[in-house]
Order: structure tokens, then C-alpha cells, then sequence
């Protein structure tokens, strides 16, 4: 039995562990086993304070990690299937199911952040692993002198358009808009870039391809009559993200995309269960603000138990 | 080639190169290749699942690890674009591949359908 289960393992739940442990609370992450916390397939964070030149997703995560492991958090990788209300010593309390178990505490703290969204296109599911790829630090060096495409305009397209470069002989961008969505500096490099072609106002309708992606048909918004055929080697799509929220089933309010809608004190519309990061309703998902979420989130589920306990430090809240 | 190696029931992932890939096919009846990068996180990520696997089928699947950094003939000659990408070869002959981490028993059941 804990006081704390955190669900994911990205800056959010990392920063959560960090501040639960230190508070002495009884703490244990339940991790995937298989879907890493986004920010760890991304080549360079440039924008996360205290790293000037910048620290890649990987190594920023193993030190995040290697930091709440030091003051005792506990790891285990478990997929999470489902929540359900308990009662633990005559107190509310919540049982986190895994697939093979489950897990008891009087707080939750979910972090379970994003996947990449998927276009929905003819080919996508098909090519997947053979041409379409979500993961550019993963696939990027199988594509060395060929011709790529990447999708989206965000700051993950961007930066992933960026460190593709370094393999491919030419890498188009493919926006729906007319012009990037991603931060100033990102954008003049790319825009800059002598390897980064545009295509813009256009989506992809279809991936083709014999055994492994050949090319795709794009089609302009405005007219959407007018198609064309691109021939490319590689499909990096980063168009958005959806929450990884669907265990929830309904236990915990969240918006007509699956975010969790989470107040200022992370907590949800379910007593005791807390949110942070990207899986929450959110105006900016970077791992600044995911790592802030995930302090706020601590302190207020600590909180919770002292007033559950009847033994909390001072009533003030922030309401 | 390291004939030590293959020996006939491991318990743990064979590593394997362009080299000798052919060779561990040729021997083994079921054979699982794990075709993986250190730069890659979701590879890492599989990495403990393979060899969870390995000691709990041993003697029914061998597991084996490739690294495609310095092995890129075995990557190019099965138009391997993604990894973690497990190549399955049955008798010799190449049956499947599967892309992606995903959870021990579902990797598990997904190996199953190629016996």
C-alpha cells in the first residue's frame, strides 16, 4: 500500500516523484513498459533552463530520472488498465490496475502525457515501419541520401525536420497552413535551411508505396482539386498529439479530446486523483511547464492526504 | 563467426552480425532477431523484454540481438525503415517481422502467430 502512485514517467511524473519522495510520502511510479514519455524520442531540447547549448529528450529524462530515484522513488513497469474507488483504513482511497495486479493509494497523480496523432490516410497503418514513422531519432538513419517528408508545422515537426537533415539529401515540410506554428528560432533555422523545402496549405491523402513507401498525393486546402504526387523514401508524420487517457473511462472529467481537465492545483474532478503535463487540458506542452505541473501536483496530493489524515499543516488553499 | 555462441538452447539474446546472421537461421528452427540501435529509445525500451523472454522460452524460441549501426547489410536486405524491428524466420525462411515496443505477452502472442 501507498500514499502516492504516479502513472507515466516523463518530466511531469519524474518531477511529481521528486517532490513526493522528499516529502516522505510512500511513492511508486507505474511506468510503460513500452510507450517512452515523447520528449526521450526527441533529438535536442534547446529550451529547457539550465542547459544552454541545449540536452537531448534522452539524457534529460535519464537525469529528471536519475534525480527522484535518488531520493528514493520506486519504478515499476506496468501498464495501466484501469482505476477504480476503494476504501484503504476507513479513508478513500483508489486501486490502479495493471494487467497483471493492482495497486493501492490514497492519491493518484496521472502523467501518462501523449502519442503522436496519427493522419488517418490510405497507406498509414500499412507502411507504418516501412516509410511512415512517428519517431525521427529512432528511423532518421535509415533514410541516408534519400528524399523525406515530414508532416506538421509545430516544433516537433521543426526540430525533427531539422535533425533529419543530418541524413537525408532533402526533407520537405508539409503544413496544412501558411506558415509554421513553431517558435520563432526553430522556424528561421528551418526556413533558413538549404536541405528544407515547403509545401504549404497541404495535407497528405494518401501514403504509396510496393513493400515500402515510394511516394505520397498531397492536395491543397484552398483547392482541394489540385493534387500532386511527391515521390519520397519517408513519412515522418507530427501533426498532433492525443492524451493517453483512455484507461480512464470516464472516472476522471476530461475535454471532447480525452485531456484531462485539471485546476491550478492539478486536481481533477475526482477527489484524490491529480493530473500533470501533457495528458492535461493545457495552453503550452513543453517540459518546463510539464515539470511545473507535476510539482504543483505533488504538493497538492500531499495536502490532500495530511486533510484526509486530518493532519494537514494549515487549512489554507488556494480556493 | 563465434561458434560459442550457438549453442543449441540459450537462455539469453545471441549477438548477432551481418556476419553470422545467416548462420544462426541456418541453425536454429524458430528464431527471433531483435534488429535495434542505441540511439533509439523505444529499442531500449524492448531491450528487457527480449531477455525476460529468452530465459522463459528457452528451448521453444531463440531470441537474438543485431545492432544496426554496425550491421548495415542484415537492415538493407530486409528494407528495414524502422526499429525495434524483429525479424522472424522459421526453417530458414523469413516469416514476419513486427515493428514497435510493445508489452511481454502481447510481443508474445504477436510471435506465436508465425509458428
Amino acid at each position: 500500500m501507498h500514499d502516492i502512485i504516479i502513472i507515466g514517467s516523463g518530466p511531469a511524473g519524474l518531477t511529481a516523484g521528486i517532490y513526493a519522495c522528499r516529502s516522505k510520502l510512500r511513492t511508486i511510479m507505474l511506468t510503460s513498459q513500452v510507450n517512452p514519455s515523447l520528449i526521450t524520442t526527441t533529438d535536442l531540447v534547446e529550451n529547457y533552463p539550465g542547459f544552454p547549448g541545449g540536452i537531448s529528450g534522452f539524457e534529460l529524462v535519464e537525469r529528471i530520472k536519475a534525480q527522484a530515484t535518488s531520493f528514493g522513488l520506486e519504478i515499476v513497469e506496468k501498464d495501466v488498465t484501469s482505476l477504480e474507488r476503494i476504501t484503504l483504513e476507513g479513508k478513500a482511497a483508489w486501486r490502479v490496475r495493471v494487467h497483471d495486479g493492482a495497486y493501492e493509494a490514497f492519491a493518484v497523480i496521472i502523467a501518462t502525457g501523449t502519442e503522436y496523432a496519427h493522419l488517418n490516410v490510405p497507406g498509414e497503418q500499412e507502411f507504418t515501419g516501412k516509410g511512415v514513422s512517428y519517431c525521427a531519432t529512432c528511423d532518421g538513419p535509415f533514410y541516408r541520401n534519400a528524399h523525406v517528408v515530414v508532416v506538421g508545422g509545430g516544433n516537433a515537426a521543426v526540430q525533427e525536420a531539422l535533425f533529419l537533415t543530418r541524413f537525408a539529401s532533402k526533407v520537405t515540410i508539409i503544413h496544412r497552413r501558411d506558415r509554421l506554428r513553431a517558435d520563432k528560432t526553430l522556424q528561421d533555422q528551418a526556413l533558413n535551411h538549404e536541405k528544407i523545402g515547403f509545401l504549404w496549405n497541404s495535407v497528405v491523402d494518401e501514403i504509396l508505396g510496393n513493400g515500402v513507401v515510394k511516394s505520397i498525393r498531397v492536395s491543397d486546402v484552398k483547392d482541394p482539386a489540385r493534387k500532386q504526387t511527391l515521390e519520397a523514401e519517408g513519412v515522418f508524420i507530427f501533426t498532433g498529439k492525443i492524451p493517453n487517457t483512455g484507461f480512464l473511462r470516464g472516472e476522471v472529467e476530461c475535454d471532447e479530446q480525452g485531456f484531462i481537465r485539471a485546476d491550478h492545483a492539478m486536481k481533477t474532478s475526482a477527489p484524490g486523483i491529480f493530473a500533470c503535463g501533457d495528458c492535461t487540458r493545457k495552453l503550452l506542452r513543453q517540459v518546463v511547464t510539464a515539470c511545473g505541473d507535476g510539482a504543483t501536483a505533488a504538493f497538492a496530493a500531499e495536502q490532500y492526504i495530511e486533510e484526509l489524515r486530518g493532519t494537514a499543516y494549515s487549512a489554507w488553499s488556494p480556493h | 563467426m563465434n561458434e560459442d555462441k550457438f549453442v543449441d538452447n540459450p537462455d539469453h539474446p545471441i549477438i548477432l552480425s551481418d556476419a553470422d546472421l545467416d548462420a544462426a537461421v541456418a541453425k536454429y528452427p524458430f528464431i527471433v532477431v531483435d534488429c535495434w540501435a542505441e540511439w533509439c529509445g523505444p529499442c531500449r525500451m524492448l531491450g528487457p523484454i527480449i531477455e525476460s523472454l529468452a530465459k522463459k522460452k528457452q528451448g521453444d524460441i531463440v531470441f537474438a540481438k543485431l545492432d544496426v549501426e554496425g550491421n548495415p547489410q542484415t537492415a538493407s536486405k530486409y528494407g528495414i525503415r524502422s526499429i525495434p524491428n524483429l525479424l522472424v524466420f522459421k526453417n530458414g525462411q523469413k516469416v514476419g517481422d513486427i515493428v514497435g515496443a510493445m508489452p511481454e505477452d502481447k510481443l508474445l502472442d504477436r510471435i506465436n502467430t508465425f509458428r
